[in-house]
Formats: C-alpha cells, sequence, structure tokens
C-alpha cells in the first residue's frame, strides 16, 4: 500500500517518534512511502542544528539517516520552515541573511503545500502525526 | 476523482500560528480545485468572531484570509454548535457562511470525507 506521512509536532514531543517508528514498520512490513512532508512545528525534524546528549533519542539524526538510507522523498514546507528559521542555501541567500548558515539537514528539500496535497491525492492513506 | 479532505481548525486566532497554517493548508488545496471542507472546532470558533482587532496585539487580521475562500470556490464551511454555544458566540454573528453542525451531524461529515486532518 502506498502511503503518505506528515508531521506537525517538534523532534521531542512523542508523536514525532511515534512518525518515525511508524514509517519504519510500514518499510519492514513491504509498503511504499510516497513522501514525508513536515508542516507546523514538524519542520523542528529537519533542523540540522538540533544538539541532543549523548545519551538520549537523538531523532533528527534518526530522521535524516532514514530519509537517506530509503532514499525517501522528505519535503519540509517553506512557509513554516522560513518563519521557524529552517533555511536551505538558497533561502538564505535570497532572504540576504549573509550571517546565518543554512541549516536544512541533507535529505529533505523545501517546497510548498502543494506537495502535501499532491501526497495525498496519490497515496492509499495519508497518515497525520501531532496535529491537535 | 480527487479524493477529499476535511481539515480541522481547532486554535484561535491569536494563538500561534495553527489558525494561519490549517487556512494555508485550506487555501493551498483550493488552488489545486480539490474537494476540501473546513471545519471550525473547540477554540478555532473564535476565528469567526468579526471584527476583530488583532493589530492591538501586533498581529494580522485572519478575518481577510478567511474571505478568500469563497474566491477558491471553497464553500463546505462548518462549525460546530456546541463550541460556540460553550463560548458565547451567536450564530448569527459570523463572519464566514458556515453550516452549523450538532455532534451527530460531525460525525457523519467527518465519516463523509476519505481524509480528515487537525492542524
Amino acid at each position: 500500500m502506498k502511503f503518505a506521512i506528515a508531521l506537525f509536532s517538534p523532534p521531542h514531543s512523542p508523536s514525532s517518534r511515534r512518525a518515525l517508528r511508524f514509517s519504519e514498520a510500514l518499510l519492514s512490513g513491504g509498503h511504499d512511502i510516497i513522501r514525508i512532508f513536515f508542516y507546523q512545528d514538524g519542520v523542528y525534524n529537519a533542523s540540522a542544528n538540533i544538539v541532543m546528549s549523548q545519551d538520549e533519542c537523538d531523532l533528527t539524526n534518526e530522521w535524516r539517516e532514514f530519509i537517506k538510507q530509503h532514499r525517501l522523498d522528505g519535503v519540509v514546507c517553506i512557509a513554516a520552515a522560513l518563519r521557524r528559521g529552517i533555511l536551505d542555501e538558497q533561502e538564505v541567500q535570497r532572504h540576504n541573511r549573509p550571517t546565518s548558515t543554512p541549516n536544512l539537514s541533507e535529505g529533505w528539500s523545501l517546497s510548498g503545500l502543494g506537495q502535501f496535497h499532491e501526497a495525498a491525492q496519490q497515496a492509499d492513506r495519508l497518515i497525520c502525526f501531532g496535529g491537535h | 476523482m480527487a479524493r477529499s479532505m476535511l481539515i480541522i481548525t481547532r486554535h484561535s486566532p491569536w494563538s500561534g500560528t495553527s489558525a494561519r497554517e490549517a487556512l494555508d493548508v485550506v487555501l493551498a488545496g483550493g488552488a489545486f480545485e480539490l474537494p476540501l471542507g473546513l471545519l471550525f472546532l473547540d477554540d478555532g470558533v473564535f476565528q469567526l468572531i468579526s471584527p476583530q482587532h488583532p493589530s492591538s496585539i501586533q498581529q494580522k487580521d485572519l478575518t481577510a484570509n478567511l474571505q478568500a475562500l469563497s474566491l477558491f470556490g471553497i464553500d463546505e464551511l462548518y462549525a460546530s454548535n456546541r463550541s460556540l454555544a460553550e463560548r458565547g458566540i451567536a450564530a448569527d454573528s459570523l463572519s464566514l457562511p458556515v453550516k452549523i453542525m450538532q455532534d451527530d451531524e460531525l460525525t457523519a461529515l467527518i465519516k463523509r470525507y476519505d481524509h480528515v486532518i487537525t492542524i
């Protein structure tokens, strides 16, 4: 079955951990993930600047590895990302922030909400995490 | 055939970005002419009060964005009667032509859509 995953909560929330574990279980079970879309505070999961203590679950790193390993389509809503300080190289240039370093994690791309709707149209199931 | 989506918005317009970001999902889907519905639930019904004076807390007026819904052809707009009543909001004072739904009607409404998301 084709799944689309949407995540709306930050990396320290239980929903974000559940979203990742659910996504891992999908692939283990032979399903496809056509897109993972981060929106609202979920965009923080794609930040390269989150630093966890060594003995704590490093979810942003796990997401990055998961996306990379399975070559998934990881999309971060650009409007939600910009207002939360998640920028890629292009946005650093566009908004003229010479002192900023791009902090969008490797493997993710910034794009619009149309990507969310497109995934919802194409998938057999849309599963959202962290909405409230 | 395009899949339908019901977006449930549960936050007041002054409590952060949730109301705005729920509306953005709706308007983005409207741009693709998708069959969408928008349900104002719980504190989300505060978005329907008119007039609002957000400039006094340095915020933008969401009411103007709500008026864009009809331009995008989104006319499946709903509000929970219980949510309105609990907050003392009169159904005839709202800034959008929403259908007022009783609890049992909400159950049927949610069941009718292919996708349901809460923001």
